[in-house]
């Protein structure tokens, strides 16, 4: 066991994938000379080589695309959106094409990519470096979408995606970058939730970056935190037990609170543990506004622990 | 037609010796045949009902494809467009297969969960059946990548139609490629229509070679409606990516025949436009070639015909007789549904 930083566990993750099996090489902008935009990848050129750890142009619909044809071809490509409001210029060949070679192809086909991009606001980026999309790749069969909000899961959740037969995309918060755990070495698991905290009054559902926001919040009234960590197949059973436990929950999303994946869980709590309520599920989101730059406005826009706490009591917690 | 447009002037019907043993020479001709009466045959089909959805007829091109995926090796890649049934005919996907995925049944080279626009064979390093313009680039780039990483002698063919250069997919797909000199083969099949719309009233540089050469890389062009052209393009650009000399774009000047899909009431181009384009017809100017180096009689035509009738025939009992796949297996091949 030893505390490392959340980014650091990226690159550990990283540097055993490429270790492990030669099929593996990542892919993206900047992620070999300039040592990845947050220092991600620093030092895997040098290791493994810029037929491995390759920088591309500029081009989001076209790397990510020879993802798609270089899993087809037998390599196991990580590929990197620096972004995922640039993964949006990606998207057509994330959901028309990654998403459904299997089924369009009667099952012949599989895409073993890795898709790894950031998310999330917190760090004054202004709009168009800032927002939440998870909710989006989550509507889509034929993708696995994963969020890591922990050291291990920084380092895990990789392995366990290359490990997967088809597309997976692998959220990473660099909110998170800096905070500091402990590594434990084990095999991570990429199909289940995760209670990450104990308690008696209210159900917090959270992931990605509002994790620790949930966990702070947790403390104050007596919560118990779920961590969904795949966001889609979504894992419910942990949800619906805690829920079924505390009679209470407040979803946490970063995503904008409509038609997002906050509504998505409170619709499966309704159709599942209705009667188990003491009071109507709410929601915690991001406020429906693009994100500004300007700190006091971008905090005010974002899921707060104060924000949870204070729904939570508003339920009777 | 609402904007003005001035067709490009037809060239001269494919004329001249036929440079082959007579043996391939046929072979040729017949693949070209077998998607003719294939082709034919689904049209009947869609009218009676049997194929529903879009279908996007090869009539008049099918030149292209033949000429192109017989320069081909078993172990190299084909990606191909929605207008693809030529290109997995000739790739050895068999007839009925390919009849029984239009039918959308169970038998079908892709269960019948694709259609006419997404005939995939696995097998047969065919990878589809794209229906999203350009969508095969990038994928066909990255196929050939792989190969040059796992050091594999692979060639990854690409086929799309001149619309797709107007994709901003196309233009990173050739810079790419060009840049990490992956082994693949564009084919741009050059149709003059990218639906209705003409290619001169959509590119401000209607010479698409010269939009591949701006990426460094070597392009050739070709009469598509003439199958040895097209062979002999296309082994020379597989020839050029073997040796290790980078991607090489191959644009192959044809026309399509029929409509674009069977919606299309065909307003943008003129009937006479068609008719001139049809003296170039790439089947019977070859057959009139072969017979006048002394290859072919009109009785083995004939007979050469009846034949592929004959596996039209078979291909549409065996879709006949195709199962449907059982409602209770909806959600199977559906990762993380």
């Amino acid at each position: 066991m030893s505390a490392v930083t959340y980014r650091e566990g990226l690159r550990i993750g990283l540097r055993e994938a490429l270790a492990s099996d030669p099929r593996v090489f990542l892919m993206g902008e900047d992620v070999g000379r300039y040592g990845g935009t947050y220092a991600v990848s620093r030092g895997l050129l040098e290791e493994f080589g810029p037929e491995r750890v390759r920088d591309t142009p500029l081009s989001e619909l076209g790397f990510v695309g020879m993802g798609v044809g270089a899993a087809l071809g037998g390599l196991r490509p990580i590929v990197e959106i620096m972004t995922v409001n640039f993964s949006l210029l990606a998207l057509d060949q994330v959901v028309n094409h990654a998403a459904l070679l299997r089924h369009m192809s009667g099952g012949q086909l599989s895409v073993p990519l890795v898709i790894r991009t950031s998310s999330g606001a917190g760090r004054q980026l202004a709009a168009q470096h800032s927002h939440s999309f998870e909710a989006w790749y989550a509507h889509v069969p034929g993708i696995k979408v994963v969020a890591a909000a922990t050291v291990d899961d920084a380092r895990g959740m990789l392995a366990a995606a290359l490990a997967d037969p088809d597309p997976v995309v692998v959220f990473e918060y660099p909110a998170l970058f800096e905070t500091k755990g402990e590594l434990s070495g084990a095999p991570v698991d990429i199909a289940r939730a995760v209670r990450r905290r104990e308690g008696r009054r209210v159900t917090l559902v959270a992931y990605g970056a509002s994790l620790p926001k949930a966990l702070a919040a947790a403390a104050e009234v007596d919560g118990e935190v779920i961590d969904l960590r795949v966001l889609r197949p979504l894992d419910m059973a942990p949800v619906l037990e805690s829920v079924r436990k505390t009679r209470r929950a407040v979803v946490v999303d970063e995503c904008w609170r409509s038609v997002g994946l906050a509504a998505e869980i409170v619709a499966r709590i309704m159709e599942e543990a209705f009667y188990d309520l003491d009071a109507p599920v709410a929601r915690v989101c991001t406020e429906e506004v693009p994100i500004p730059y300007a700190r006091h406005l971008e905090e005010a826009a974002l899921p707060q622990a104060e924000k949870i706490v204070a729904a939570a009591r508003a339920l009777g917690a | 037609m609402s904007a003005a447009h001035t067709p490009a002037p037809v060239p001269p019907p494919p004329a001249g010796a036929v440079p082959y043993a007579r043996e391939f020479s046929l072979a040729l001709l017949e693949d070209m045949l077998r998607i003719r009466r294939l082709e034919e045959k689904c049209a009947e089909l869609y009218a009676a009902g049997k194929i529903r959805g879009f279908l996007h007829l090869y009539i008049g091109e099918e030149a292209v494809a033949t000429g192109a995926v017989r320069a081909l090796g078993d172990d190299d890649d084909v990606v191909a467009t929605y207008r693809e049934h030529g290109h997995a005919l000739v790739r050895g996907v068999p007839m009925g297969a390919i009849l029984a995925e239009m039918y959308g049944k169970r038998e079908g080279c892709s269960r019948g969960r694709g259609g006419s626009m997404h005939l995939f064979d696995a097998r047969r390093r065919f990878f589809g059946g794209n229906a999203i313009v350009g969508g095969g680039l990038p994928m066909a780039a990255g196929l050939a990548l792989a190969a040059k990483l796992r050091g594999e002698s692979r060639v990854s063919a690409c086929f799309f139609g001149e619309g797709a250069v107007a994709e901003g997919v196309f233009h990173e797909t050739m810079n790419l490629a060009q840049l990490w000199r992956v082994p693949a083969v564009f084919f741009c099949e050059n149709n003059l229509y990218a639906m209705g719309t003409a290619l001169e009233r959509s590119e401000s540089q209607p010479d698409l070679c010269v939009k591949a050469q701006s990426y460094g890389m070597v392009a050739l062009a070709a009469d598509g409606m003439d199958v040895v052209a097209v062979h002999e393009a296309a082994k020379q650009a597989c020839g050029i990516v073997r040796a290790g000399e980078g991607p090489v774009f191959v644009e192959l000047r044809t026309y399509r025949f029929r409509a674009h899909s069977m919606f299309d009431p065909e307003l943008y181009r003129d009937r006479r436009e068609v008719e001139q384009w049809r003296t170039r017809g790439p089947l019977h100017t070859f057959s009139a070639r072969l017979k006048a180096q002394g290859d072919l009689t009109e009785e083995q035509f004939l007979a050469l015909d009846a034949r592929v009738m004959r596996e039209v025939e078979e291909a549409v009992a065996f879709a006949e007789a195709g199962t449907w796949e059982p409602v209770e297996d909806l959600l199977r091949d559906v990762y993380a549904p």
